[in-house]
């Protein structure tokens, strides 16, 4: 309780959380929202400013800006917390495997980890399209593997100073079970650090498949996403600017709330941070 | 510090090593033939002609003994000849780096000239409008997909200033240096962005960090001015742990350029990657992202051994 309490007390994590509620909502019921179908051609009213019939304006096939938008959120939202929840599940486990059992494996995970690391995020998961071809499950598959190192880490650290500790010691006395000592005692230690990684690095994931899009190899049209769609704009934007405003605005405001969320609950739930 | 210069040395071999491994791995994923994708699909040759081309490509053999072909290659300058136009890839790299490592040093220069007076001043200035409006152009700044920033960018310049950005004539720096800086200023102020904001933000938080140390309250417990211990005695200390977010920064900005260059039209190493994507054109994209890696590496361990140089507690870790 004392926990919530806090977090309305933060400021900047009611924002993001409010903001992250906001697109997820979109993400989930797009239909109930949006106007028009996001495919739906209307040829007559191609590239019109925004007005009382389209909010945000059409594009260059008549195709409502915001209806658009609103079905990118499920296409973004959808990928970047597909891609962070593999990267968190297989990252958290390696990372808990590396720091508990040490030796081999720990060297072997790690070193692997490390190879990762030696790329520049964007890079890697542009690579990683590249060679599996664009598509949603691709970008989802490659913004995962960009990620999942950094899960690793997070999760490793602190295991190795939890496994020395008492409770776990007394668990391996009683003869649990390695798995059990690490599901049951080690893992709701490692919660915090992990959820706060987890919120941020959905707004790299975010960031990341609007990237992909935007070089044409994320989403494939005529799926709408928000990189896409500034692709498209690029040969419009001087005669219809509001294609390429609004979209760049839909990342802005979710990258801002994931990371609003996520320091939050860093001074939520790390005390250490919080002076 | 020697003894640190070589054990940082000995760890920079093996990550070249895991960075080729997996470049090369990533590859073999490619759905379809490589004789076909070298060739292209309007060919069609004989199953002889085929068995005798992977033959001669080593393609006949296993992966391990492939990638050490490969790698002894590369390691010998050879990234392979480009499908399209049969040119030597790594030529074709270095033809195309400057212009990136120009824009990347651009945007550093932007991002260190705003970000670390303003972070210091946001520093000093703590809790007034000045250091809310700093933090809030941190958050936007990195919130902001660098595309969409390039894009209106231009968009105000075109249509506003009636200055478009002359895309497509690139001179190169030492042909024509003003002609030059016309065309890199707005793309630099694009890429370095993100990074302004970023060595911002760190340089805020590390100045108030050490403002709040012992040794800053000494100095002014002997009743030194308020602008002698942050000039005098905080500034160094807080300006350390830039150095290391210099180099991730260079990193990152070598792979933004990507981006930017992209939406600016202008021909560096990310433009020979993307056109090497759209034509398949695997020796292209495999050098090219063997390159930058390389290069992101080599300016992680700079970075490290300059901290270590500036800050010696690194050193006898």
């Amino acid at each position: 309780m004392s926990a919530i309490l806090k977090f309305v007390r933060y400021r900047s994590a009611f924002v993001g959380s409010v903001i992250v509620a906001i697109y997820c909502c979109l993400a989930i019921f797009p239909g109930l929202v949006a106007p028009y179908s996001p495919l739906d051609q209307h040829p007559i009213d191609r590239l019109r400013p925004p007005n009382a019939t389209y909010w945000l304006g059409t594009d260059e096939f008549g195709r409502d800006q915001l209806s658009r938008i609103i079905y990118g959120a499920r296409n973004s939202m959808g990928i970047a917390l597909s891609s962070i929840a593999i990267a968190l599940f297989f990252g958290t486990v390696l990372g808990m495997i590396a720091g508990y059992f040490g030796g081999a494996a720990d060297s072997i995970i790690m070193r692997i980890m490390d190879m990762f690391f030696a790329f520049p995020s964007l890079l890697l998961a542009l690579f990683i399209v590249t060679a599996l071809g664009p598509g949603a499950g691709n970008t989802i598959l490659a913004i995962a593997l960009v990620y999942l190192p950094i899960f690793a880490r997070v999760a490793r650290a602190p295991v190795l100073t939890l496994k020395e500790r008492e409770f776990v010691q007394a668990a391996v006395l009683i003869g649990a079970r390695d798995s059990r000592i690490l599901v049951r005692h080690i893992l709701p230690n490692l919660l915090a650090p992990l959820i706060v990684t987890a919120t941020l690095a959905l707004s790299w994931a975010v960031l990341t498949e609007a990237g992909l899009s935007f070089l044409g190899l994320g989403t494939v049209p005529p799926n709408p996403s928000w990189g896409s769609m500034l692709s498209d704009s690029k040969t419009l934007m001087e005669f219809a600017p509001w294609t390429t405003i609004f979209p760049g605005l839909a990342i802005l405001f979710c990258v801002l709330g994931f990371n609003f969320l996520g320091d939050g609950l860093r001074d939520v739930l790390d005390p250490r941070i919080r002076a | 510090m020697s003894q640190y210069l070589v054990r940082r040395l000995i760890t920079f071999i093996p990550t070249l090593f895991g960075i080729s491994i997996i470049i090369f791995f990533v590859m073999h994923l490619i759905p379809g033939d490589t004789i076909t994708a070298m060739i292209g699909t309007s060919f069609k040759l004989t199953e002889a002609q085929t068995a005798a081309l992977r033959a001669y490509f080593g393609l006949d053999k296993p992966l391990p003994v492939q990638y050490l072909r490969w790698l002894w290659a590369a390691l010998q300058g050879n990234f392979g000849y480009s499908a399209r136009d049969a040119l030597p890839v790594l030529p074709l790299i270095l033809d195309h780096f400057p212009l990136t490592l120009e824009l990347s040093v651009f945007s550093m220069a932007i991002a260190l000239l705003l970000g670390v007076p303003l972070g210091i001043y946001a520093a000093v200035k703590r809790d007034t409008t000045i250091d809310l409006a700093a933090r809030t152009f941190a958050l936007v700044g990195l919130a902001m997909p660098n595309f969409w920033l390039g894009m209106l960018i231009i968009l105000v310049l075109s249509l506003y200033l009636g200055l478009a950005p002359n895309a497509g004539n690139y001179v190169g720096f030492f042909v024509n240096p003003l002609a030059n800086l016309k065309e890199m200023i707005f793309p630099a102020i694009t890429l370095g962005f993100a990074s302004t904001a970023d060595v911002m933000r760190m340089v805020r938080s590390s100045m108030l960090e050490e403002l709040g140390q012992d040794y800053a309250r000494t100095a002014r417990a002997k009743g030194l001015s308020e602008r002698a211990v942050f000039l005098r005695h905080c500034l160094k200390n807080a300006l350390i742990p830039v150095v290391t977010i210099v180099g991730l920064e260079t990193g990152y900005l070598f792979c933004g350029a990507i981006i930017v260059e992209s939406v600016y039209a202008l021909p560096g190493i990310g433009w020979l990657l993307l056109n090497g994507i759209t034509e398949r054109d695997y020796p292209v994209i495999q050098g090219t992202i063997l390159f930058i890696s390389f290069c992101f590496v080599l300016v992680n361990l700079v970075t490290d051994l300059v901290y270590a140089w500036v800050d010696p507690r690194i050193r006898y870790e």
